[in-house]
Parts: C-alpha cells; structure tokens; sequence
C-alpha cells in the first residue's frame, strides 16, 4: 500500500484550489471581453454594448453561447489532429501561468493551513518564462494546420514577435532577479511585503521594458500583428470558427489577466494593500484583503491595457522589430548593467 | 515498486516511444513535434533526478526556443515527401548496418558495466541541478571552463552577426 501512501486531503486540496483558480480566471476573462467593448465603447464617446441583461451585464454569456452554437469547420486540407490541438495548446500554456502566482497569504479551514498558490516551486519565475515559450506552439501550429498561406504568415509573424520581445522581457527580469536574489514569486512578494517600497520603485526601467513586452506577448495594439486584418486578412486564426476560434481569442485575454498578475506580484507587491497592517486583523480576513487587493491591481492594470489598445494605432512590421531589437534589448542590458553597478557599491 | 518508480518507468516508455515516432513519422512538422514532447519528458527526467533548474531550462531553450527556429525553417521550405530525393537500397543497407553495429556496440557497452547491474533508480537525490549550488559550482570551481564557453557563444554570435548581414 505505499503506492498509495499520499497525504490525500493535500491532493483534494491543491485540486480544489486549481478547479477554483482556472474557473474563476475563465470567469473574469468572459468579462474583461465585456470590459474591453465598454472601455472601447467610452474611449470612443459612444454607449457601447447595453442591450442584454441590466447594462448589457449579460453580452459576454450570449457572445459564448453564439461562439458554441456556430457550425464547426475543418477544412478539407487542414491537418485535422494539428488543427485541433492548436487553440487546445494556446488555452493550456496561457492557464498554465496561474500555477505559481501566490494569490494571497494562507487560509485556516478545517485545521488546515491552506496557501493560496497551487505550486511555491524555487524556480517560480523561470516556469513562467518556459510557459510563455509554449505560447507559441499554439499560434504556429494552427497557422500551420489550416494550410492557408495568410495563416502560415501570421503564425510567423507572431512567433517571431514572440521570440524578440522575449528576450528583453528576461533581461528585464533578470534585472529583477538580482535585486531580489530569488526566483520564487512567494518569496518576491513577501519581500515587497516586509519592506519599504513595491520592487517598481528599485526597478522603473525593468518595469517599463516589462510592461512593453508583456503587451508584445499577449499580442495587443499596438503589436497586434499577427492579427492585422488590413495585410492578413485576419491572422493565424482566419480558417477557425465555433469555439476554436473562442478559445483563441480567450487566450489572449488570460494571457492579458495573467500578465498583469505577474506584474502585479513581481514589480507592485502582490497581495499587499499599502498603508495597511496586515496582522492586527484575523488570518482569514487578511487572505481575503490580499485576494481583493490583488484582483484590483490586476483590474488595473488589464485597464491600462485597454486603454494602450484603443489609444495607439499599431506598428508596422519593421518597426515592430526595431523596437525590439534595437531599442528593447539595449536599454534592458543597461538596466541590468546600473542594477549591476548599484548593488556593487552598496556591498 | 513505488510511485516514483512507476512514474520514473512510464517517463521512460513515454520517452523512447515519442523519440521513435520522430524517427517514423513521414510529415517533417509531426517529427519536430514529437521531439518536443521528447525534451519534455526529458525534461521530467530532471525533475524526478531533483534538478529543476536544469529541466526548466531544458524547456525554455530546446523546446521554448531551438525547436520553433526547426519549425520555422521546415514551415518556410516546406519539405513534401515526395519531392525529397529517394535514396537507394545500398544506401539505405549502409545505413541499417551501420546504425544496428552501433546499437550493439552499445548494448554490449552496457552490459560489460557491472556498475549498471540490477542497481536501482536514483531518485530525488542530490542538489547541484538546484539553482543555488550549481550557480556556486559554476562561479567558483568551473569558472574557467564556464568563461570560455560564454567566450565561444560571443564568436557564435558574432559569426552569426556577419553572417546575416552578408
């Protein structure tokens, strides 16, 4: 019997916790879709949609049940298998993220001390830089599999955009990585939680270098290449309907609200409300003021997201890429080159 | 037998089996797949030897980063099977028998190893795959080696540099 010597009541825990991450992510998303036509609906001095429900408060349901009910195509010439795993793997690497951002300190329930992060894994960061990596496949191997030539483009337009924005994003990190002298997130945040300042305030550039590839990746205006209708039709998912489509366009809003909890937790304190003693209050009560708190940053921060994307017109290609080349990258080895200089002298 | 074990021997089948089907799959782009999930279960592997550096690594560069380069440049030629060059019967003998010479080499290799004999599965053991001691082993003992190395990267790099700009 000691194949099945696990401590069960932790497996139905961390099950639990990763059933009501992934369905509330999935929730949240459904809105921030609604979000997005409100904010565009303000930007642009118009009501926007308000027909459904009390303040169109029910669109995103009748959107997901219009995606479901549309006839589903394969085309002829796709590759079936491929084309079926593509949107499949761009949902998983964008839900993936989720396993190692702490969203809160710990719950007490049942006598059982609960962290609210499925995995505190040492090497926090880095997993998160390996799943947005996985990103790509998604977008490739569905622009591949729809045997479409536009489609072929765009899947390599935003794989390449993809792999240049990375590599400032990591040099950012690293930046941060060695202000910190971590990799796990829980302890990042901890950090930010006993000291003085939010890491954004010992790292402004890296914040910034961040923050733009962050919207490189998630394929946001102004980088919204891949998806630029004008030269592509429509982008890497021009053969898809139904719900493959959905889970495409899905995907890009996790990646929007997981980017922003990454953001939130490395360079804005995670789950800490500023100006506030977390320990005069009971620990169950505290857990729920960092979730709050934490929910609002990212709220924020999927705000400014918005309001970039109906602000700014999109890039053209070659500027796309001499951002990231030649502007992104150099101003990042210079941020890792002051972090650098600055912990020297302080040692 | 325990769950480490059983989970150690289906990542090994599950290895070998997505390593053969790179070699017999007829589509170039499910090979390149294939290989993917071969790193990831190698990447498993370093897991289970307790290395996660080494395997999130693994992760990010080959299958993050190397294999969308070989699925960008087999999407762009576009290889189809039947326009590649059919090779002929004598070499395709050469091959069999130089490649199955080889696996008996190896076997034999193995199997002259009493070190290797009926020893189980180290699992979970040691720390230099872990992000602090190798960092240390690496700045301390095998600095050189590892100075040299980033030196070879820099002449790849720049080589690569001239080469695109030609």
């Amino acid at each position: 019997m000691t194949l099945l010597a696990f401590d069960w009541a932790y497996v139905i825990e961390k099950l639990i916790l990763i059933i009501i991450i992934v369905l509330t992510t999935l929730l949240i998303t459904l809105y921030t879709t609604f979000g997005e036509r409100k904010v565009a609906a303000i930007l642009q001095d118009r009501p926007g949609p308000n027909r459904a429900g009390p303040f169109g408060l029910l669109q995103p349901l009748a959107d997901g049940l219009k995606l479901i009910m549309k006839e589903e195509i394969i085309p002829t010439a796709a590759s079936k298998w491929l084309f079926i795993l593509g949107p499949g793997l761009a949902m998983t690497a964008s839900l993936m993220t989720c396993a190692v951002i702490p969203w809160s300190t710990e719950v007490h329930l049942f006598g059982r001390t609960i962290a609210l992060q499925v995995a505190d894994v040492n090497i926090g960061i880095l997993y998160i830089f390996a799943v947005v990596s996985m990103g790509v496949y998604g977008i490739m191997i569905g622009g591949w599999a729809s045997n479409n030539k536009f489609s072929l483009m765009s899947a390599l337009r935003a794989a390449s955009q993809a792999i240049s924005y990375e590599i400032a994003m990591g040099l950012a990190l690293i930046a941060l990585l060695m202000t910190t002298g971590t990799l796990s997130l829980k302890t990042i945040v901890e950090d930010q939680v006993a000291g003085h300042w939010w890491n954004v305030v010992y790292q402004p550039l890296g914040f910034l270098i961040f923050f733009i590839c962050a919207m490189a990746e998630c394929n946001r205006t102004p980088f919204d290449l891949p998806e630029a209708e004008n030269e592509l039709n429509f982008g890497y998912h021009q053969e898809y309907s139904s719900m493959k489509l959905g889970f495409y366009l899905f995907a890009e809003y996790v990646n929007m609200i997981m980017s922003s909890a990454i953001m939130a937790s490395m360079y804005f304190g995670g789950y800490d409300l500023p100006f506030f003693d977390e320990s005069t209050v009971a620990p169950n009560i505290a857990a729920m003021i960092g979730i709050g708190t934490l929910l609002i940053k990212i709220v924020l921060f999927v705000f400014l997201f918005m309001w970039i994307r109906w602000t700014i017109p999109r890039f053209r290609y070659d500027q796309l890429m001499n951002l990231g080349w030649k502007k992104m990258i150099p101003l990042a080895l210079l941020n890792m080159l002051i972090t650098g200089a600055l912990i020297l002298s302080k040692l | 037998m325990n769950a480490l074990e059983i989970l150690f021997y289906a990542l090994s089948a599950f290895t070998i089996v997505s390593a053969i089907m790179v070699l017999i799959s007829k589509n170039p782009i499910h090979s390149v797949l294939w290989l993917i999930l071969v790193f990831f279960a190698i990447s498993g592997h370093y897991i289970l030897l307790n290395a996660q550096f080494l395997a999130i690594v693994n992760i990010i560069v080959y299958a993050g980063a190397i294999m969308v380069l070989f699925l960008f440049v087999i999407m762009l030629m576009n290889v189809k099977k039947d326009k590649e060059p059919q090779k002929q019967l004598l070499v395709k003998l050469i091959g069999v028998i130089a490649g199955g010479s080889f696996l008996t080499l190896l076997i034999a290799l193995v199997k002259q190893n009493t070190s290797f004999d009926r020893s189980s599965v180290l699992l979970k053991e040691g720390t230099i795959g872990l992000i602090h001691p190798l960092g240390k082993a690496l700045f301390t003992d095998f600095v050189v080696p590892f100075e040299i190395s980033s030196v070879l990267f820099l002449s790849a790099m720049v080589g690569a540099v001239i080469i695109g700009k030609k």
